[in-house]
């Protein structure tokens, strides 16, 4: 090692170790992958570019540089996710982070296009894991045709972050004639559900694991654009959709009653309640009205357009059990009322708090 | 789920509420005390009393046990609960429960451990699995939890749990009764008993409202068309001149009640000599309390509980409706000072309130009827 070639030779092996792509060998997420140095670098390009890169991602740039079709407009959200357990019947945290918020752009009518995904990490979370729920976001981003384009890694340490929260945000393009909302509803108006209510809540209420009970319940996380879609093309007319997620229908029916100042009637025999959803909720003492979905939307439309809605809806499989379950009106505005079978009645009112299960 | 549907069906209802129709347009106006909370959830879940003839008023009774404890032992348990170590373990509906000063979800939030669990037995495993902590069980409700309780207490001596104890407030159901039938203006005609409380106690005790009041009382269970049925055997007492003690939950209440139940009821807890009740004050041997073989596992004895006192807030009358004397919209702060938002009483916290069923619920008839959709 003492001639000048020899050395040469050396720094030149390390030059080159230098260039090579880092390597991820770890097992658990460390401070490390959160410091911005090469085991960040492994872990974006182990995890999540070899899940979900593309042209605009794998440049690494500060921002993604997007082209508007001229006459779209754009629809932007977010959405931030924390569920426990992040893996469940039906789905994880990675889909579901990619479903609410297509699902956000879609029901307000736009087509999905981009998201950007960004990640809270905690000291400790088994590495593994993070690939599985990387690649359930990317097949849920492939089966809703939409692009990653953008996406930030943080990490926190032990105890100050639940294993792995992620937040999506979307871009969606909207037609210029597409107006929905809920100014648009008038009494006389049939509310539509595109389908079961209350499997996404129950499914994670049964996954916590602490009410030893066992029910065939997953959750129905799903993108919907393309029953929305079929929808909006069939029934133009459509006046205002949103997706039941936390709160469930009775809350977003409360929003509608109240955002378009009219009465909302609910029909209880018409709501779809699977049997084991609706026999957890009878043993928890919990209203499957309150339960959250992440893969349905209620919609408003036109009482003569209603049977077409319904047809375009049954054409799509994720919104395949669409029904009508109730009225708009002029009767008692700003409220929401459940008839029930034999000819009784309610009041649903917005949730205080969390529900919580009856005693007895 | 099969065993809900039947109960549920539009046409038995239906007639039913033709029956109830017929029968009260040939008597005066009648005032019938449903026990349970779980009967005034279910009347107003489902909409019954928007079914019912103008004449036949429902009054919700005693029979909710989260409405029932005084702010006092909530204080309690929050002092329990803030003690270094001590995991406390309840049902959901105790998190809202308004104390003195504060709520155990209030205290949750500011770190005491408090955990919500579906059964005692949840509570007892936890201490099992977390040796280091010591984990409190707050008992609440009437005979129909204590025995699940018992059966905790009895378990946890088999397996030496140490770390475990129960914070008892179990309560009768037949003192508070006796209570409102012996509260000056009491104008009840009839009571829809207790339906799971009499799994476990039988019908027998009731004997005295029939034989003392001369009131009938009908065991009744908790879906539509039980609660219907239950009314409709009411106004056929009536009107045949008959108080008895009847029983309509027969697919599960039996006239002995459940005597292994009651065994374990007998060997694990004794009556206290008093206990006080949110709006009723103190009633005499009204409440349980472990007793001397399970004194170890009773967390009075196991903390230094401070025994608060509060007075109920003046301007709340949950005793008055718990009475069945005024109904939820004739207090003074419902729906303006006391909402399910912010209770001031424990009617309006449970679901199974009077006030809360009647918020969330039931307050639409009181403005007016809606035409009922044609099926």
């Amino acid at each position: 090692m003492n001639s000048q070639e020899e050395r040469d030779q050396v720094h030149q092996r390390i030059e080159q170790w230098k260039l090579r792509p880092p390597k991820l060998n770890d097992k658990v997420i460390t401070m490390a992958h959160g410091a911005g140095g090469k085991a960040s670098q492994a872990l974006t390009d182990a995890v999540f570019l070899s899940a979900y890169g593309g042209a605009q991602l794998d440049r690494l740039e500060d921002g993604a540089v997007l082209d508007v079709p001229a006459g779209k407009r754009i629809v932007f959200t977010t959405d931030a996710f924390v569920v426990t357990p992040r893996r469940f019947a039906g789905g994880s945290i990675g889909d579901l982070a990619v479903n609410g918020t297509v699902n956000d752009l879609a029901v307000m009518g736009a087509t999905p296009q981009w998201l950007t995904v960004s990640a809270v990490l905690e000291e400790g979370l088994p590495i593994d894991e993070l690939r599985d729920i990387v690649a359930d976001v990317a097949t849920a981003a492939a089966t809703a045709g939409v692009t990653i384009v953008a996406g930030d890694t943080k990490v926190v340490e032990r105890g100050a972050a639940d294993g792995c929260y992620l937040t999506t945000s979307g871009i969606g393009l909207l037609d210029a004639d597409t107006n929905l909302g809920a100014e648009h509803v008038r009494p006389g108006d049939v509310v539509i559900v595109s389908g079961s209510i209350g499997d996404h809540g129950m499914a994670i209420m049964l996954a916590r694991g602490n009410l030893n009970l066992e029910a065939d319940i997953a959750s129905d996380s799903a993108a919907v654009h393309e029953a929305i879609r079929a929808l909006l093309d069939t029934v133009p007319s459509t006046r205002w959709i949103r997706d039941p997620t936390r709160g469930g229908l009775a809350s977003t029916c409360n929003e509608l009653a109240v955002g378009a100042s009219v009465g909302v009637s609910l029909f209880e025999e018409s709501l779809p309640v699977k049997p084991p959803v609706a026999g957890a909720c009878e043993l928890l003492g919990i209203d499957p009205l309150y339960v959250a979905n992440e893969g349905k939307f209620a919609a408003v439309v036109p009482a003569e357009d209603v049977d077409a809605a319904l047809a375009a809806l049954r054409s799509v499989p994720v919104s395949a059990e669409a029904v009508a379950v109730g009225e708009i009106n002029d009767e008692h505005p700003g409220m929401v009322v459940a008839h029930t079978p034999f000819g009784g009645s309610r009041i649903v009112d917005m949730l205080v708090g969390a529900p919580l299960p009856r005693i007895c | 789920m099969k065993f809900v549907s039947e109960f549920r069906d539009p046409e038995a209802a239906k007639a039913l509420i033709a029956d109830i129709t017929e029968q009260a347009a040939d008597q005066p106006p009648r005032k019938f005390m449903e026990a349970c909370g779980g009967h005034t959830h279910a009347i107003y879940r489902h909409g019954i009393e928007t079914l019912l003839p103008e004449s036949i008023e429902m009054v919700h009774g005693p029979g909710c046990p989260v409405c029932v404890i005084p702010m006092g032992r909530i204080d309690d348990a929050i002092a329990v609960a803030s003690i270094d170590k001590v995991t406390m373990c309840c049902f959901g509906d105790m998190l809202r429960v308004p104390g003195g000063t504060s709520t155990l979800l209030e205290a949750k939030a500011n770190g005491a451990d408090v955990r919500v669990v579906y059964s005692p037995l949840d509570a007892l495993a936890i201490a099992e699995q977390e040796p280091d902590r010591e984990v409190v069980f707050l008992a609440v409700g009437f005979e129909t939890t204590a025995p699940s309780t018992a059966v905790t207490a009895l378990q946890a001596r088999e397996r030496n749990v140490e770390n475990f104890s129960i914070f008892c407030n179990h309560v009768t159901i037949v003192p508070p009764m006796k209570a409102i039938l012996d509260s000056p203006g009491m104008s009840l005609d009839g009571f829809l008993g207790p339906g799971h409380v009499s799994t476990v106690i039988g019908t027998g005790p009731y004997e005295f409202v029939s034989r003392d009041y001369g009131l009938p009382l009908v065991t009744t269970g908790f879906e539509p068309v039980d609660i219907l049925q239950g009314v409709s055997m009411l106004l056929r007492q009536l009107s045949e001149g008959r108080a008895e003690v009847e029983n309509q939950y027969k697919r599960v209440v039996r006239d002995a009640g459940n005597p292994a139940a009651l065994k374990l009821l007998a060997q694990v807890f004794e009556l206290r000599p008093h206990f006080e009740w949110r709006g009723l004050g103190f009633i005499g041997q009204s409440a349980l309390a472990l007793n001397a073989d399970f004194a170890y596992f009773d967390a009075e004895k196991r903390f230094t509980v401070p025994g608060v006192q509060v007075a109920d807030p003046k301007a709340c009358q949950c005793g008055e409706v718990l009475k069945g004397a005024i109904r939820p919209w004739e207090c003074k702060v419902f729906g303006t000072a006391c909402t399910p938002e912010t209770p001031i009483g424990t009617c309006m916290v449970s679901s199974e309130g009077a006030c809360a069923a009647y918020f969330n619920y039931g307050r639409f008839r009181a403005k007016k009827r809606i035409p009922v959709r044609s099926t």
